[in-house]
């Protein structure tokens, strides 16, 4: 077929932050259907919840405060994490660098805490309904928080090589900080299912 | 539309200069397409797009040409092999108390057959059309996400070879196609069969998920200059919506699969009533994601429907809004109509009423694209040839599977002919009238694009004889003896029942419409290999995948074109007008701004990488070993993390750096 020039695409950018950038709405699809895998636990809970009048299945309460600690440690990351993403999006190598080692760090501390909170959830998975509830939902944040640091690290691994200094490299390291701010989210209502909604029957 | 339309000032210049500031690397400027002479820009895109040679280069390729090829071969054979199952319990139903299987390879039998369709056959092969067209559709060189759509690809492979291993072990599912609990539990389903099905699901629907992940990035991002929402094809329409019910949809039946897994494998309680857990709950898992797999199939075969009618009709298609509306319609109500599957379980009334009128609702849109169809012919000069032949087969075959749909909605009726072969002739007729149907027909129009000849007029409509008469001999007596009781799934049937000859009559359609396949199987290679050139647009078919050569070089097009009307190709009768100045030595394409598809970016896309395959080997076998000891996580995380390292870690190529 005949072809006529009719645009020129040759000044624009090779890259863009944020929903310019096609990484940007990858990660969000995947927001989209992990929300829903978290959406669908928390519903199949409440649905037992409901059915069962005593629930909690007679099992003792469980203790709230290592869960409560990893919420804080959450919560208070929400910043540097900020911080993190404006610097991506100007650019800027030095305080980026900073900002991952910061996150990275920040990723690990609620790991370890989650460790402890396992044993404080008071009841073992093959128990009764309850405990296995709560240890997929407390399992399936996990997962998320493991894949999340994992790509948090390597990627500051990267940023710390030549491969650094690309506008690819700050896109990912916004997509990055995108993500985790997903992982937070998701944690808040889970935390309350987990800690507060048996406290409530 | 001038080019000043499409780079306003309001949308570039000041993103320009912030990209421009900061500690990057400045960009090795390469040769770019523009005023490049035609044979120059062939050879450079060529060398700079191509699957590298070999069989690692083989592997490598993230070409949405070569995966989707892959995917529809792939498709195909599971679709024979979920066939044979078919054909075995034909066999064996086609009398009564017949020997050829006993009851326990026959729970194997229709188990395979619906996992296979299902999840091996119907979902894979419409995305797989989706990832040969989307991309050519709007106007790009690859689909995003070029490696993750290689992995799906990996991961699907498995996924299959995995139940079919296992059937030939004699350990394939045996639980129905939707595994009901207690059956599936761990208290009645001993050994590994119930543990294929769980993870077999898992493997499909990670790649599913992926696919659509890739497709609403390709159609939101990566459209051609000028292809505003309101120019998108309504093929590339029908595969985003699917893509978001696949997004909404397919996380449901993860968790239902990894539900039953844990309660099989670590001595979880989430379905077992008797610690406080509920059988019922899986159904609802299970078919809040079961009902929108119905639509998962059968949008995209609208969509096809819609690709097809225009261009035999010699116009646009009529009330283009309106179908696109209905198609949304129906994507969103597809996730309210999960529970009439489950009318037999006794439901509040309020909720059975709420059910039947939903389900009775999404006729409305359904019956909204069939008008709009119905009214492009009317006012085209329709051209009648094999494609056409099966849209109306679709037309005939849906409106039957959709009016016993609705008599299904209504509970007292499903509760009489609940799990017997009337709503195995209703889902069929539904199934493969209102997606295999039109998959046919898409066969015949796009099979030129794609190997660049022409299927047998002659023996498409032969085709399309043989399967209608077969198709219709084999279930539309189903109804009737649906109706007069005879249950689904059960090896066999005494005499006395008197259901011996009416059974005998659908067998021998069943074979009638499996020959149908044979002769369909002999047109594709027959065309593959002897057909008639077909040109670049045999059809003169108004959109832009038909604006390249058949099939399409790997960079799809030498210059992206800019879109001015729906049918770009009918608009622009005289040359297509294009863009320049993309750079030719490396793998760019073009980022739009997802409404107005203003151009954005210039977008480096993956080169080829062997990383994918890697990934996909070290998930399949951490998902295949762990139906055996929950430490798969554990030892699978290490491998897995490794290879994802790889595909992600800069190889220093361009399209890593800049």
């Amino acid at each position: 077929m005949n072809q006529s020039p009719a645009l020129d695409l040759a000044g624009l950018p090779t890259f863009g932050h944020g929903p310019r950038s096609p990484t940007w709405w990858g990660t969000l699809g995947f927001m989209a259907l992990e929300g829903m895998g978290f959406a669908l636990a928390a519903g199949a809970y409440l649905y037992l919840v409901t059915l069962w009048p005593n629930w909690r299945l007679s099992a003792p309460v469980p203790n709230h405060w290592p869960g409560t600690i990893v919420t804080l440690l959450l919560v208070v990351s929400l910043v540097p994490n900020h911080l993190l993403n404006r610097y991506a999006k100007q650019c800027a190598m030095g305080p980026v660098r900073i900002g991952m080692v910061v996150m990275s760090l920040l990723g690990l501390a609620p790991l370890v805490v989650r460790w402890f909170e396992f044993p404080a959830l008071n009841i073992y998975w093959d128990t009764n309904a309850y405990g296995s509830m709560l240890w997929v939902l407390l399992g399936l944040h996990t997962t998320h928080l493991i894949t999340d640091v994992g790509d948090t690290i390597v990627l500051t691994v990267l940023m710390f090589t030549h491969h650094g200094y690309s506008g690819r490299r700050f896109g990912d390291v916004g997509d990055n900080a995108f993500y985790w701010d997903f992982v937070v989210l998701t944690w808040i209502p889970i935390y309350l299912l987990i800690y507060w909604l048996p406290r409530l029957g | 539309m001038s080019s000043a339309d499409l780079t306003s000032e309001r949308d570039l210049t000041p993103e320009r200069e912030t990209s421009a500031k900061g500690d990057i690397a400045p960009e090795r400027d390469g040769p770019r397409d523009t005023g490049m002479d035609d044979a120059s820009l062939h050879r450079w895109l060529a060398r700079t797009w191509r699957t590298p040679p070999g069989i690692i280069g083989a592997l490598s390729s993230v070409d949405h040409k070569v995966i989707a090829r892959r995917y529809l071969i792939t498709a195909f054979l599971f679709l024979c092999l979920g066939g044979l199952n078919a054909v075995v319990m034909r066999v064996q139903l086609s009398g009564p108390r017949r020997g050829l299987v006993g009851p326990d390879l026959y729970n194997q039998l229709f188990t395979m057959h619906g996992v296979t369709m299902m999840f091996l056959f119907a979902v894979p092969i419409v995305q797989a059309t989706g990832i040969y067209l989307v991309p050519l559709m709007v106007g790009t060189r690859n689909i995003a996400f070029p490696r993750l759509n290689a992995f799906s690809y990996w991961i699907y492979v498995s996924g299959g070879l995995f139940a079919w291993v296992s059937f030939a072990l004699a350990m394939a599912p045996d639980v129905g196609w939707f595994a009901y609990v207690p059956l599936s539990g761990p208290e009645y389903g001993p050994g590994k069969r119930a543990d294929v099905w769980a993870q077999m699901i898992t493997y499909t629907e990670v790649s599913s998920l992926a696919v659509a992940v890739a497709t609403i990035v390709t159609v939101f991002k990566q459209r051609a200059p000028g292809m505003s929402l309101d120019k998108i094809p309504l093929y590339v329409w029908a595969l985003l919506v699917t893509s978001f019910v696949v997004v909404f949809a397919m996380p449901a039946v993860m968790i239902t699969s990894t539900f039953l897994i844990l309660d099989r494998l670590v001595g979880t309680h989430i379905f077992n009533p008797a610690e406080g857990g509920d059988a019922l709950l899986f159904q609802h898992l299970f078919w809040f994601f079961g009902h929108p797999e119905v639509y998962i199939i059968f949008l995209p075969a609208t969509g096809m429907v819609s690709a097809i009618i225009p261009a035999f009709a010699r116009r646009p298609a009529f009330g283009h809004l309106g179908l696109v509306l209905s198609l949304i319609a129906v994507g969103f109500l597809s996730f309210g109509l999960w529970v009439h599957h489950m009318f037999a379980i006794g439901l509040p009334k309020l909720g059975a009423s709420f059910f039947t009128a939903s389900s009775m609702l999404i006729a409305i849109p359904n019956g909204v694209q069939i008008f709009c169809w119905l009214a492009t012919l009317w006012d085209g000069r329709p051209v009648i040839r094999t494609p056409v032949l099966f849209v109306f087969g679709f037309f005939f075959t849906f409106v039957i599977g959709g009016l016993t749909g609705v008599m299904l909605a209504s509970v007292p009726l499903d509760l009489q002919v609940h799990d017997t072969y009337f709503v195995v002739a209703h889902f069929h007729y539904v199934l493969i009238g209102g997606s295999v149907f039109p998959l046919l027909a898409a066969a015949y129009f796009w099979f030129p694009k794609i190997t660049g000849r022409m299927m047998s007029e002659r023996l498409g409509r032969w085709h399309f004889w043989l399967a209608m008469i077969g198709f219709n001999a084999a279930f539309f007596p189903m109804h009737i003896v649906g109706l007069w009781g005879m249950p689904r799934r059960v090896y066999t049937y005494p005499a006395e029942l008197g259901w011996g000859n009416i059974n005998l009559f659908i067998s021998a359609g069943a074979v009638l419409f499996f020959l149908s396949f044979v002769l369909f199987a002999f047109n594709l290679v027959h065309g593959a290999l002897r057909g008639a050139p077909a040109g670049d647009n045999p059809w003169d078919a108004g959109t832009l995948e038909w604006a390249t050569s058949s099939p399409p070089p790997s960079y799809n097009f030498a210059r992206i074109p800019v879109v001015t009307n729906v049918e770009p190709l009918w608009a622009e009768r005289g040359a297509l007008p294009v863009a320049t100045g993309l750079r030719v030595d490396v793998r760019e394409l073009l980022v739009s701004t997802v409404a107005e598809a203003y151009p954005d970016i210039r977008e480096k896309s993956a080169t080829p990488s062997i990383w994918p395959l890697f990934a996909a080997i070290a998930v399949g076998a951490t998902f295949l070993y762990s139906i055996f000891t929950p430490w798969a996580i554990v030892w699978g995380a290490a491998p897995i993390a490794v290879t994802l390292v790889g595909w992600f870690w800069p190889k220093g190529d361009p399209e890593d750096e800049e």
